[in-house]
């Protein structure tokens, strides 16, 4: 009986232990299950606000148009219907605030209970009309046509270059310009890291004198731990400042900024995984080299280095990693500008500062909610990536060693 | 051999070295300078603010007087909260994962796994945090969402330090427990854990660190700008230190006025963290000295 | 002349004497075993004449040790210049991670020398000393570490003598190979020491019976007793000689 207790005790343990270490997958598989739920939804969604209809004169021969064809008739980019495979008629843009032009306050009522007839009778009137109001002031009598407005595409998703998720009367969802100024934030800061990074990672494993080092080395370990956001706020009060001086700017929140910022970030990463890396050279390669008459600079450069190139390129690629994910200290100091940038003098916006910057005022469940989660998706499946890689460079390594 | 200058060659290989040493040895140099700036740049301007009043205070007219109290209170609640969720579960984990698991593909996915949360970017955790805990639960924005958010963040963290310190562990006691007819389970609990345990305490601490400083996860789970009480119950939103510093650094009416209270959040963040390595490093000595003195 | 002498050594590690009053002399074109239980000394011997010992901090030596009748350890010796006079093979084979080719030009390409005929042929010759040519010249461009053990520990040697030193420094060269490369290894050795002075620190009694000029043997940082290895073997003048050869302790 006490052995019976004591197996189903075991077992009970075990069987705790092993729900404990699930979670980890669970919560991956979760995250992707949400995030992509969501984040996918916006290709189900038309990239009009809900509850509002773009509409035209029945006799208009268009039925159906994406959003950058709107967006285009707005920005008056295109003013003739044959442009849009219509008849050749001019285009009128109708606004709400241009009913006052047609109807004075008492003909519409005093709570507005006769303005669908008033729009009913506009569209109905002028030819090339176009309107955008809300679907509740669509009566039963309305004669206009309801044009028909393509779902968000996969192509103008990644295609499209300007990201503004609140206008009217479509949302630009073109995630372009963020892609961009992610790329270009994070290059910066890997370009200022990577030399550094390696550099004292070299000192620390191979010059150094034992004291020096194990001074330094808690330091810079310290310097992981620092929150980012307190990161982002030297940089918004030291940095930005800085550069809008140096180099004579009207605003110091640029993507340069976001580097430096970024940069110093990513050092203790970089520095501890490849020195590492340099440390595990077997002594005796290096006194192998040395003993043939090789100096320490010599060795360094033509061993340890070579030796633990692997080290040092997932080093690199998890530094590049964290500076793509990172999101408090990138959203205070590089100005947020969603446009593709052409300089890293301009303002940027990467993914996350966007997902940091927009979420809280995206209605839950909506468009501008949903292309966020796409944006978290895009970040998830490069963290994966970076994930996978690091991985395949470093068994590739264990494997090498023999 | 063909004909070198000994004198030329080695003159040169000197200077090559000279030069290269030199430039390495700067730039840690540099980085423990940038280091040390930051670090007494904030204390410089911080220093000032903080006393008693700054720690213990609400907020007044706007965040531009005053003190950071609540702000304090709900990191405080936010860390308990989420090390009471990830600790427990991550050091079970790591205990399953090192001492029962068979090697092989299953446990591979799952080491892969865990590695790969570890790399996802908070922000991403926010947004988890928000469509999970927030939306579909339905606990709203509130401690419990925003300390399981970061919870699940530091989970990853949690295990690999408990790992490691399992690792650690000489297979020779295991083997002997096991010989003398102990089970499973007795070995890892009488003999396993206690060694591995002042490792397991620091790896702790050092995420109690990490947590108090994540802005991101909390963002749309828990942290409210102002709030004029203390919250009462898991289910109210709190403020936090890290997000305090980000809106009264960043947006309002009142970013100048409030600088002073901003430095000093800064300060307080850096504390903590320092602090946190502290004790670590601390205990890590007191237990390696104990060890010897056994 | 001797080809290398130490007189009245004593080295400390800190503050721990690690030898104690060495006096050794060897003439070229030998071979000599250093042998003796682990933590004698003898590997700490070995390493000082290419002055290896200097990597590590805090050490000291006393007394002198020559090499074709110089003081390595003068002022304004060139440490890069001497270690090329000296040849090291270590424990384990421990190649770099490079092709086999560039494994055995390293020496030459670090020491400056850039002409490409010459550095080919030095490593032809080089492979070929080793007698690891025949296995290898098909695929000098491929990794070494692509290789058995055996011969990895070949090509180290050849990459020693690419720089043609005239001393080979081996430490325990065939601990961490088979027999059969082991009996490769020993063969070289007995082959290279016509144009070589080589001295060998080796843990295995019979290795040193089987490739050995002289014996010295070493305990606890004093050298006991050094001589022929037909005489020590045979018959040893000092009692604890003695026991360790016939292993009474180790």
């Amino acid at each position: 009986m006490k052995n019976f207790y004591k197996k189903f005790s075991e077992r009970f343990i075990e069987g705790l232990l092993m729900i404990s270490s699930t979670i980890t997958s669970l919560t991956v598989v979760l995250i992707i299950f949400f995030l992509f739920k969501e984040g996918l939804g916006v290709f189900n969604k038309k990239p009009l606000e809900e509850g509002y209809a773009v509409v035209i004169n029945r006799l208009n021969s268009v039925g159906k148009l994406n959003a950058e064809q709107i967006k285009n008739i707005y920005d008056q980019k295109i003013n003739n219907w044959s442009e849009l495979g219509g008849a050749n008629d001019s285009i009128y843009l109708f606004r709400m605030e241009d009913i006052s032009n047609y109807y004075t306050d008492e003909q519409i009522g005093e709570n507005f209970e006769h303005l669908p007839d008033c729009l009913n009778s506009i569209v109905d009137s002028i030819k090339g009309v176009i309107a955008f109001f809300p679907e509740k002031y669509i009566n039963k009598s309305f004669k206009g046509k309801q044009l028909e407005v393509d779902k968000v595409s996969l192509k103008e998703f990644f295609g499209g270059e300007e990201w503004f998720p609140t206008s009217q009367p479509v949302s630009q969802l073109g995630v372009k310009p963020l892609i961009y100024g992610t790329l270009w934030v994070s290059f910066g800061a890997i370009l200022i890291a990577l030399p550094l990074g390696l550099a004292a990672a070299i000192y620390l494993s191979e010059i150094a004198k034992g004291r020096v080092r194990r001074i330094m080395k808690p330091l810079i370990e310290l310097l992981a731990g620092i929150p980012s956001v307190v990161y982002g706020f030297f940089g918004l009060v030291i940095i930005v400042p800085f550069i809008q001086q140096a180099f004579n700017l009207p605003v110091g929140e640029t993507g340069l900024a976001g580097s430096i910022v970024l940069g110093i970030m990513a050092l203790p990463t970089i520095i501890t995984i490849s020195e590492d890396a340099m440390r595990n050279t077997p002594r005796a390669m290096k006194e192998a080299s040395l003993a043939l008459g090789a100096s320490k600079w010599q060795t360094i450069y033509k061993i340890v280095i070579p030796n633990s190139i692997s080290g040092i390129t997932a080093a690199a690629i998890l530094g590049i990693g964290r500076a793509i994910g990172e999101t408090m200290a990138v959203l205070m100091v590089t100005g947020n500008a969603a446009v593709i940038p052409t300089g890293i003098l301009q303002p940027m916006r990467t993914i996350p500062a966007t997902i940091a910057a927009e979420l809280g005022e995206a209605p839950d469940g909506g468009l501008h909610y949903k292309a966020l989660f796409a944006l978290g998706c895009i970040l998830f499946i490069i963290t994966l990536l970076i994930n996978l890689i690091v991985e395949f460079v470093s068994t590739n390594r264990k494997n090498t060693k023999h | 051999m063909p004909l070198i200058d000994e004198n030329k060659l080695t003159k040169s290989k000197n200077r090559n070295q000279k030069i290269a040493f030199f430039l390495f040895a700067s730039v840690g140099y540099f980085i423990v300078t940038i280091l040390v700036a930051i670090l007494s740049f904030i204390v410089y301007k911080g220093i000032g603010v903080i006393n008693w009043n700054f720690i213990s205070q609400m907020p007044e007219e706007g965040m531009t007087k005053g003190g950071i109290y609540p702000a304090i209170i709900g990191t405080l609640y936010l860390v308990s909260g989420s090390m009471l969720f990830a600790f427990p579960i991550g050091v079970l984990a790591a205990i399953y994962m090192n001492e029962y698991f068979k090697d092989g593909i299953i446990k591979r996915i799952v080491r892969m796994m865990t590695n790969n949360l570890a790399g996802v970017p908070s922000i991403v955790f926010g947004l988890f945090g928000m469509s999970l805990f927030v939306n579909k639960l339905g606990f709203g924005d509130s401690i419990l969402a925003g300390s399981l958010t970061l919870g699940l963040l530091v989970l990853p963290i949690v295990i690999r330090t408990t790992e490691e310190a399992l690792k650690a562990v000489d297979d020779t006691f295991r083997q002997a427990s096991l010989g003398l007819g102990a089970t499973k389970w007795q070995t890892t609990r009488r003999v396993v854990l206690p060694i591995a345990f002042p490792n397991i305490i620091t790896g702790l601490i050092l995420s109690i660190g990490r947590v108090s400083g994540e802005t991101a996860p909390i963002l749309f789970t828990v942290a409210a700008y102002f709030l004029p009480k203390l919250p009462s119950s898991i289910f109210d939103q709190a403020m936090a230190l890290p997000y305090h510093l980000y809106v009264i650094s960043t947006s309002g009416t009142n970013i100048e006025e409030s600088r002073p209270i901003a430095y000093g959040t800064a300060l307080v963040l850096i504390l903590i963290v320092l602090i946190c390595n502290l004790i670590a490093n601390g205990l890590r000595k007191y237990f390696s000295k104990k060890v010897k003195m056994n | 002349m001797y080809k290398l002498e130490s007189k009245n050594v004593d080295f400390f590690y800190g503050t721990s004497q690690a030898l104690k009053n060495i006096n050794i002399a060897i003439h070229p074109n030998t071979v000599t075993a250093l042998i003796g239980p682990s933590g004698c000394g003898k590997s700490t011997y070995l390493r000082l004449f290419n002055r290896m010992n200097d990597l590590i901090g805090n050490t000291k030596i006393n007394g002198q040790v020559l090499i074709d009748g110089d003081d390595i350890y003068a002022k304004g010796v060139n440490v890069d210049s001497l270690r090329k006079k000296t040849g090291m093979v270590f424990q384990k084979p421990n190649p770099f991670p490079k092709t086999i080719f560039e494994n055995v030009a390293y020496g030459l390409r670090v020491n400056g020398i850039t002409d490409k005929k010459f550095i080919e042929e030095r490593v032809e010759t080089s492979i070929k000393q080793v007698v690891l040519w025949d296995e290898v010249k098909d695929k000098l461009k491929k990794s070494a570490f692509e290789l058995s053990g055996g011969q990895q520990q070949r090509l180290c040697i050849a990459r020693a003598l690419a720089i043609q030193p005239s001393v080979i420094l081996m430490d325990e060269p065939t601990s961490a190979l088979d027999p059969i490369s082991t009996a490769k290894i020993e063969e070289l050795i007995y082959e290279l020491k016509s144009k070589y002075t080589i001295v060998i620190v080796t843990h295995n009694m019979q290795q040193a019976g089987r490739v050995s000029d002289s014996t010295a043997f070493f305990y606890l940082g004093e050298l006991i007793e050094y001589s022929a290895t037909k005489e020590l073997f045979t018959n040893p003048k000092i009692e604890r000689t003695q026991n360790y050869i016939t292993g009474r302790f180790g």
